[in-house]
């Protein structure tokens, strides 16, 4: 028993040494972009991406997805709720594509595929 | 099916270096692999390097098949996780459709279409690697063979080591005295081990097999979800877990009924389910070190969860569970607004 509390401390040092010492960086790869998906009624789905950073014009996004993937969308800000940030919203499930849209370096926005969840089925 | 990508790549760029190493310790075929180079990922290197791996592979294809199956499975496990850190992307749905016909053509028709609605994808994905590693060995035969018929002895020690393990001819015979070097010792014992164990590849997370998720539809737009306190019961997490994590997942929401089922609003299929399952498995039930589901989920201090693992002592933080952003679909969205 007293040898795991042992291990415990030490191990509790660590995590907290880690934590300080890139604070900036954790919070960098915290943020993810949470690509999730919804059920609408009959075979109508949503598409809904969390997170994109602050640094992209959402509108411009939104406008080139909805060309590309022939789809409609808005754009939902619930900053004042619940503090999401903006959230893309697009009819039918595009979750592939909008992925390939997120990380593609030439003609999307080049992030890290490490930073971009995919959420449901 | 894709669901599991962005994961998975994140999994595979946190994995440690221990981690590697025990990967290329449990690549029980290659084990001679493993002994002549630990740090060595890339397989060509470590065919040249080894010439005595083809002759083991071949013996143990020449095996029962009992044992055969297991072993080659353990093999394909080690072989497919160096390159690309986890292999759990073997549980991707895709690759398994992708594979499912050259399974069934290289093995047989094993695969009746009950069995395949009863194994939660096991079956397949075992078949699937048996071809691959096949390939693979032929491969390797291949390499060996242009580079000449002496290579399949070993070229290091001044003594021909041979001779036939089963039959216990050569150096495996009883009354032999000279000293058997290590690694065709090593790979004696592997082999032994999976011969003698045929079920013994079977205790990894690979084949970790839960009852398959039992969907009705109930009315029109519910599903439910009938064995989630069996699932739970073999996944050792609590229910209110895993229904939490179901439900944020599928971006909706539900409830229990009288019997313990799951009541999920929205059509949801057994696949979904099963996919949204197995993203909990990796995410909460499998130890990322050792990759053994018998782990436990338990609260830590500061309202943290934590997994213990209980065959190698292993413990790590787990991200709350967390319900994103959710669009309002329905009528209600009009009645809150106007």
């Amino acid at each position: 028993m007293s040898g795991e509390i042992e291990i415990q401390n030490l191990k509790s040092r660590d995590p907290f040494a880690d934590a300080d010492e890139d604070s900036g960086q954790t919070t960098q790869t915290q943020e993810y972009i949470h690509i999730r998906i919804q059920q609408r009624n009959g075979r109508k789905t949503l598409t809904t991406v969390q997170g994109i950073p602050a640094k992209f014009d959402h509108k411009k996004i939104l406008k080139v997805i909805k060309k590309e993937f022939a789809c409609n969308g808005t754009i939902i800000s619930d900053t004042e709720s619940k503090g999401l940030g903006e959230v893309i919203q697009l009819q039918g499930d595009h979750r592939l594509k909008i992925k390939e849209f997120l990380v593609d370096k030439e003609e999307g926005l080049g992030l890290d595929e490490k930073n971009i969840k995919i959420h449901g089925f | 099916m894709s669901t599991e990508e962005p994961t998975l790549q994140r999994r595979a760029s946190r994995k440690s270096v221990a981690f590697t190493e025990e990967k290329l310790v449990v690549d029980a075929d290659g084990s001679v692999t493993v002994m002549a180079t630990p740090n060595d990922d890339t397989k060509d290197t470590a065919v040249s390097h080894t010439p005595r791996t083809p002759p083991l592979a071949a013996a143990l294809r020449a095996s029962t098949d009992a044992s055969q199956a297991p072993a080659d499975g353990t093999a394909a496990d080690g072989a497919d996780a160096n390159p690309d850190g986890l292999d759990l992307s073997l549980m991707k749905k895709k690759k398994k459709k992708v594979k499912k016909e050259d399974g069934e053509s290289g093995d047989g028709a094993a695969a009746a279409g009950g069995e395949e609605a009863i194994d939660l994808s096991m079956k397949k994905k075992k078949k699937k690697k048996v071809v691959k590693e096949e390939d693979e060995f032929a491969k390797k035969l291949e390499a060996l063979n242009l580079e000449g018929g002496e290579s399949a002895e070993a070229p290091a020690e001044g003594d021909v080591q041979d001779g036939d393990m089963e039959k216990g001819t050569g150096i495996w015979a009883h009354d032999e005295t000279r000293t058997i070097s290590y690694n065709p010792l090593l790979s004696r014992f592997f082999t032994l081990l999976a011969q003698k164990n045929p079920d013994h590849a079977s205790t990894g997370t690979r084949s970790y097999k839960i009852p398959p998720p039992q969907c009705l539809r109930e009315g029109n737009k519910k599903t439910i979800f009938a064995n989630l306190p069996e699932i739970c019961k073999r996944m050792k997490r609590a229910d209110e877990h895993v229904t939490a994590y179901l439900f944020a997942e599928l971006g909706t929401s539900g409830s229990v009924d009288g019997s313990r089922r799951l009541v999920i609003k929205g059509r949801f299929q057994q696949k979904q389910i099963e996919n949204v399952l197995r993203t909990y498995i990796i995410e909460y039930v499998t130890c990322k070190t050792c990759r053994s589901p018998n782990t436990e989920l338990s609260k830590g201090e500061n309202r943290l969860y934590f997994i213990t693992c209980n065959s190698c002592g292993s413990r790590r933080s787990v991200q709350a569970i967390k319900t994103g952003f959710s669009a309002q679909v329905g009528k209600r969205r009009k009645m809150q607004q106007g």
